[in-house]
């Protein structure tokens, strides 16, 4: 992290051409699904830097206005620009007074239009966003990549828990689930992620947004279990093997 | 070897900022470099902003200069415009913008620590990239990678003055034994309601660790204080 990283050669040189070229302090997965009431949304509070996990207690799942609830992966710096910028549209939006609020539809939108933009520009805000939200009775759960990639779904996860959170929630997410199911499905895949991704933290929390708002709940740590029988002597007839 | 002595002047460095019951206490090496040469071996990585915050410096000695020279002019006219001292928040939140607009072009971490009257003493990180982080405590530089398992185990809530101070230089003290872009002294600042006070630890004034010896005038003097038959060599 120390050396000067190298010129971009035949491109405009690094100091006067905007682009962010990588990160620094990322966070890693977030995990979300509709259920019963609304979203249930779940991000560790890990911020690491390169290989190290520099901070424990970083909260990465934001709540925007009343209806919203963001939660991000990859650059932190560029998830407190976007929670800044995202201040000032709740602001304007409610000095308008009319009675009206950006429902997570709309921050969605305007979210995608950002990421897009800086990425036309080879500039691109470092992040993957999970957007939910509830409301007049509809939930809505969508995501944006770092280029501008938007979607809706039932269940979206970013970062590693693309290819480790979706299958699991392919399998058992389905219309309707309680409160309780939800939480539980969801720490089944943090409970993968914290099995096989490097840069996961066991503390985490889960957010929950529904008609009547937006609940954050307290850090907590999950239980791992290493009673395999397999695991306490693996090499057992083959030394040297792992 | 090459001593790479056009190389920017980089402070490796090792830097930590500690909250305790009643304020901050802010520690640093002192040294320099530029490659493998030590331009300067007791320099002051922590830098006022204002009469109740400082900043702690690392990385280029350059970037890190001139973005405490900005925030400083900034709130010194913020101090104006408000008609009372700024918050840590504020000076913290300012050397952010720096960092964060000018990421491409900036090299240094910082950690930005003070006190004032409506939050005590507050401690922020900023690392590259330009996150800011509020911490009970922080570490930064090339030599807090030794310091991580240390502070983990050594750091707790409630500290006194005293016993954060010590922290702090027993911690200096134990990164530059591993590191060698870190060295000399050890400087602490304290910030507190009863204002600042700056202490000097010279190197010798540390405590041993592992494998260091303890340092003579000459091997003479080892000699003459030995038996009489001493040239056994």
């Amino acid at each position: 992290m120390d050396q000067k990283p190298f010129s971009q050669g035949l491109l405009s040189s690094e100091a006067d051409s905007q682009r962010t070229l990588y990160p620094y302090v990322t966070g890693t997965s977030v995990v979300a699904l509709k259920y019963k009431d609304g979203i249930l949304m779940a991000a560790d509070m890990g911020g690491s830097y390169g290989s190290t996990l520099r901070y424990k207690s970083v909260e990465r799942m934001k709540s925007i206005g009343k209806h919203s609830l963001l939660g991000a992966s990859g650059e932190l710096s560029d998830f407190q620009e976007i929670l800044s910028y995202l201040d000032e549209l709740i602001l304007y939006d409610n000095m308008w007074d009319d009675g009206n609020s950006l429902g997570p539809k709309e921050v969605h939108s305007y979210l995608t239009r950002v990421m897009y933009n800086r990425r036309n520009k080879f500039n691109p805000l470092w992040s993957s966003l999970v957007l939910g939200g509830v409301k007049n009775g509809e939930k809505y759960l969508g995501m944006v990549s770092m280029i501008g990639v938007h979607f809706e779904d039932n269940h979206v996860a970013t970062g590693f828990g693309n290819h480790l959170a979706r299958p699991i929630l392919r399998e058992e997410w389905h219309e309707n689930l309680s409160f309780e199911d939800g939480v539980k499905l969801l720490e089944k895949c943090m409970r993968v992620l914290l099995y096989r991704d490097r840069s996961a933290v066991n503390k985490l929390q889960i957010a929950k947004i529904t008609e009547e708002g937006v609940t954050v709940s307290q850090p907590y740590s999950l239980k791992t279990f290493w009673g395999f029988s397999a695991f306490s002597n693996p090499t057992v007839g083959a030394e040297g093997s792992w | 070897m090459d001593l790479n002595l056009n190389d920017e002047h980089s402070m490796g460095t090792t830097i930590i900022g500690v909250t305790y019951d009643g304020g901050v206490v802010l520690g640093a090496d002192s040294r320099t470099s530029t490659g493998m040469y030590v331009a300067n071996r007791a320099s002051d990585k922590i830098t006022q902003l204002t009469d109740n915050v400082y900043v702690c410096r690392s990385g280029s000695a350059a970037d890190s200069q001139i973005v405490s020279d900005y925030v400083r002019y900034f709130l010194h006219q913020h101090t104006i415009q408000l008609g009372q001292p700024a918050t840590v928040k504020v000076a913290a939140n300012l050397v952010r913008l720096m960092a964060y607009n000018n990421k491409n072009m900036l090299q240094t971490g910082l950690i930005v620590g003070g006190w004032d009257k409506y939050e005590g003493g507050k401690i922020y990180g900023i690392p590259l990239g330009g996150t800011i982080v509020e911490q009970p405590f922080a570490i930064g530089g090339s030599g807090s990678s030794y310091l991580y398992g240390f502070f983990d185990q050594a750091w707790k809530e409630g500290m006194t003055k005293d016993e954060a101070e010590q922290l702090v230089v027993k911690a200096v003290s134990l990164a530059i034994a591993r590191d060698g872009a870190s060295g000399g002294v050890v400087r602490t600042v304290i910030i507190n309601a009863d204002g600042v006070t700056r202490n000097f630890h010279p190197g010798d004034s540390l405590q041993l660790w592992h494998e260091e010896l303890e340092p003579q005038n000459s091997l003479l003097d080892i000699l003459n204080t030995a038996s009489p038959e001493p040239m056994n060599f």
